[in-house]
């Protein structure tokens, strides 16, 4: 054989996971970012007292599509007084990050997008963070002022509030003892909880640093449209905003996943491990279980059959019996084999259930969650102003940091705790969560207290001589 | 330590000042204003403002028109207050005539003045409230002001630009079910004020970003001439539509809302009072309005006598005044206009001294300023 040929066969025999893995992330998260794009629109419509995108396919359906065409097609703009080279590179940087640390999110038991690796979590933070020097080398290439004042704050925002998340992440990698993803949710399921409950400061800790990584409103302050007309992506245009724009989308579904499997149990469904009362046979507890998506989906098919005869036009209900037709046939492919499974039918069928019922269950409870923590950004971004970049700084250095140093210690004294008490496991547990959960709350309400004090004498002092100033 | 960076000519850093240029074409400075920035970092060591973008020469054209042509043009001054524009100009030119406008020309002047006081303090608060970063209040105030603009429409038949008034008193009677509508917008409008109210004004954020910043107090607002809200909000109890009463003010009961420390957060707290006092002039004003003419004793050609007069009323953004000087001719010898936004804009250097980047746009958007009327 042919030593090239034979080469190529070796490397793509060894490597076909990732390779396969890699073009079904560059092929798929630039959509669904979109999408997330598109739903945002529509709940913030909903939101404001109006409808959203609703020209482009039915309830604007095309939209995100049509966007990215618009987008591709426009004149590629480069300033003349910019670093060329390295505005070409930043947003190309931004995004690479963004999907690369997609690649060692794990949906479900067995449905790891690339690799398990044993620094799972490790690896997605460095390579997310990645992410920030394009938007650094971006605003500084770009020579404008808005573009760098805008790079400058994402500078010390990602700073400030990696540490904060990064310690925040330390308490739920304490309780689990491991960075390998796969390991992180195995520790939920033996310890019979969710890691939210155990350290829920530490989980709050990291949802507030999680907006503040990926430049969210109330934190938005790098591209803050109203003080620095799109910060650091002033200069861009065209496609290659379009790179920033979707990697910054991306980096939320990172951020919520990272979320979702630290503290929210991620593949896992409520309850994962947990033994009944007796009353009712453990089989059908989990049968009852394994029904949930498909009732879940098939609830929405049904709404979606109640709102089709309201809507004004006819196309409008086409589309909504399109949409229920679609909920039902997923619904149904979740409950055939959950209810094969459940009956103990063998056969091929009966083995092929058992074989992609863990992997099925995992990917909706995953994406669910996931879905649950982006709206919870949405739903921040549509209600709060927007913080000033003094007191960002000072919510960061002065409040979130301490309270994670300081709550890292409360978990470790509880883990220690609960190691040595003699006592019931799940008494103890409960016990020395709330005391942890209670030292940590005390320790933010003295920060928060002195932190008041600290800028109220602060603000009085500068004041004074300033409005007179001039 | 800024101070001394202050004295000695340089900033925090040792490094060289920052010239940002803001405007005129930028998100926030709600039109065609351009201030530059001196920064140090991100703290502004000075601004300086420079306008006349939009001037069209109002108070030139005014002498080439007769006193009826030039109502219109007073409209496209604070384009969103139109209707109080106008208010002002024909009772100046009255006063010039030495005419009064009946009762019931006076009473619908006052109730469709007070629905666009309020409207023009919904858009204020949208766009102040996005300024800082609240991007939903912006909807529901347009929801509100849209609801007020459809009353505009239905009296008068435009929505912006209105030309409501006429010299001596009203063109048109008020429309079959007008009192109706106004009273079913002051019946929506007090739950709806709460909404902004629940979005806001508890708000910790928003009470950081607005709290302490941009600070003029009652010596400055006096010394610069700032006036209608702005002066209000740091404790002068000044409203001319107590002081000196003018189209039907003076039957209605109202108070004049003030502040204490003329903050970005009193001046807030001091529009949304006023939104609710508007509405409370409306109800009472549409209890009873006087039956009789709408049309005072005007002729078809308005010639006052040689003279001058000036008469100046509490518009939403401040004391509009309007300066008028007759030769005894068809058109005024001279216009000359003291509009609240451009006056009030002189106070922007003093309140963003020494403030971050953020609060210039915040300190802009409080002022309340509209372009058309800052040059004319």
């Amino acid at each position: 054989m042919n030593p090239t040929l034979h080469g190529i066969l070796v490397f793509l025999e060894t490597w076909w996971v990732e390779l396969t893995s890699g073009i079904v992330i560059v092929a798929v998260v630039p959509l669904v970012a979109g999408y997330v794009v598109l739903v945002e629109r529509k709940l913030m419509a909903d939101m404001q007292a109006r409808l959203g995108p609703m020209r482009v396919g039915p309830h604007g359906l095309l939209q995100p599509i049509a966007d990215a065409v618009k987008l591709l097609i426009k004149e590629d703009i480069i300033p003349a007084e910019s670093d060329k080279l390295i505005f070409w590179l930043a947003p190309v940087i931004s995004m690479v990050a963004a999907l690369t640390s997609m690649g060692a999110i794990a949906f479900g038991p067995a449905f790891q997008v690339a690799r398990d690796i044993n620094i799972g979590i490790l690896f997605v933070l460095g390579v997310s963070s990645l992410g920030f020097l394009g938007i650094i080398l971006g605003g500084w290439a770009s020579n404008s002022h808005y573009s760098i004042i805008g790079a400058l704050r994402s500078t010390a925002q990602l700073v400030s509030y990696e540490t904060a998340g990064g310690l925040a992440i330390i308490s739920a990698l304490l309780l689990s003892g491991t960075l390998k993803i796969s390991g992180i949710v195995q520790a939920q399921y033996e310890q019979h909880v969710w890691f939210v409950f155990l350290a829920p400061v530490a989980a709050f800790i990291y949802l507030v640093a999680s907006i503040a990584e990926t430049n969210r409103a109330p934190f938005d302050l790098p591209e803050a449209e109203s003080e620095l007309v799109a910060g650091y992506m002033t200069e861009y245009s065209g496609f290659r905003w379009a790179l920033y724009f979707l990697g910054e989308y991306a980096n939320m579904i990172v951020v919520g996943s990272i979320a979702t499997t630290l503290f929210l149990g991620g593949w896992l469904r409520p309850f994962p491990n947990w033994k009944g009362s007796g009353l009712i046979p453990e089989g059908i507890v989990d049968a009852g279980w394994d029904l949930v998506p498909a009732a879940f989906l098939g609830l929405i098919g049904v709404y979606c059959l109640y709102r089709a005869g309201k809507q004004p036009a006819k196309a409008q209900t086409w589309f909504m019996w399109a949409v229920a037709l679609a909920c039902f046939v997923v619904a149904a492919l979740y409950a055939i084999p959950a209810l094969l499974f459940a009956m103990g039918i063998g056969g091929v069928a009966g083995s092929l259930s058992v074989a992609v019922l863990p992997g099925l269950n995992g990917a909706f409870w995953f994406l669910l969650k996931v879905s649950g923590y982006i709206y919870v950004f949405m739903w921040l971004r549509f209600t709060l102003p927007r913080y000033r970049f003094d007191q960002l700084m000072h919510l960061g250095w002065y409040i979130l940091i301490p309270l994670a140093i300081v709550n890292i210690f409360a978990v470790g004294v509880a883990m220690l705790v609960v190691a040595n008490a003699n006592w019931n496991h799940g008494l103890a547990l409960t016990l020395a969560t709330i005391l942890g959960t209670v030292v940590t709350l005390l320790f933010a309400a003295l920060l928060v207290r002195w932190h008041d004090r600290r800028t109220e004498s602060a603000s009085a002092a500068s004041m004074a001589p300033d409005s007179y100033a001039g | 330590m800024q101070d001394d960076a202050l004295q000695n000519n340089g900033t925090l850093l040792g490094a060289d000042e920052l010239v940002l240029n803001m405007g005129p074409q930028h998100p926030s400075t709600h039109g065609v204003l351009r201030v530059k920035l001196k920064l140090d970092g991100e703290r502004v060591r000075g601004t300086e403002c420079v306008i006349g973008y939009l001037h069209r020469g109002v108070e030139k054209i005014a002498e080439n028109r007769t006193y009826q042509q030039f109502a219109p043009y007073v409209d496209r001054m604070d384009y969103v207050a139109a209707v109080s524009n106008g208010l002002g100009y024909c009772e100046a030119v009255e006063k010039l005539l030495n005419v009064e406008a009946p009762p019931r020309a006076r009473v619908i002047r006052t109730i469709l003045t007070e629905l666009q006081r309020i409207a023009s303090h919904l858009l204020w608060l949208g766009t102040h409230a996005l300024d800082i970063g609240a991007l939903t209040p912006l909807f529901y105030c347009m929801r509100e002001r849209e609801e007020i603009l459809k009353i505009f429409e239905k009296y008068c038949g435009a929505r912006l630009t209105t030309h409501a008034f006429r010299i001596g008193g009203l063109q048109y009677e008020s429309y079959d079910g007008f009192e109706k509508d106004v009273e079913r917008f002051c019946n929506d409008f007090e739950r709806r004020i709460q909404e902004y109210v629940d979005l806001l004004t508890g708000n910790s954020i928003w009470i950081s970003r607005t709290r302490n910043v941009g600070i003029l107090n009652a010596a400055d607002c006096i010394a610069m001439g700032a006036s209608g809200p702005i002066l209000r909000a740091a404790g002068v109890k000044w409203d001319l539509r107590k002081a000196q009463p003018y189209a039907a003010y003076d039957q209605y009961q109202f108070e004049i809302p003030t502040g204490t420390s003329g903050d970005t957060y009193d001046r807030y707290m001091v529009r949304i009072e006023e939104m609710r006092q508007s509405r409370l002039i409306c109800l009472q004003a549409i209890e009873k309005i006087p039956e009789g003419a709408i049309m005072g004793k005007v002729g078809k050609v308005i010639k006052p006598p040689a003279g001058e007069i000036y008469h100046s009323i509490e518009a939403p953004k401040g004391i509009l005044g309007y300066y008028i000087v007759s030769d005894g001719g068809t058109q005024p010898y001279r216009v000359r206009i003291r509009p609240p936004s451009f006056i009030n804009l002189q106070a922007l250097d003093r309140m963003v001294r020494g403030h971050l980047v953020a609060d210039v746009v915040a300190i802009i958007g409080t002022l309340d300023i509209v372009l058309g009327e800052v040059d004319r």
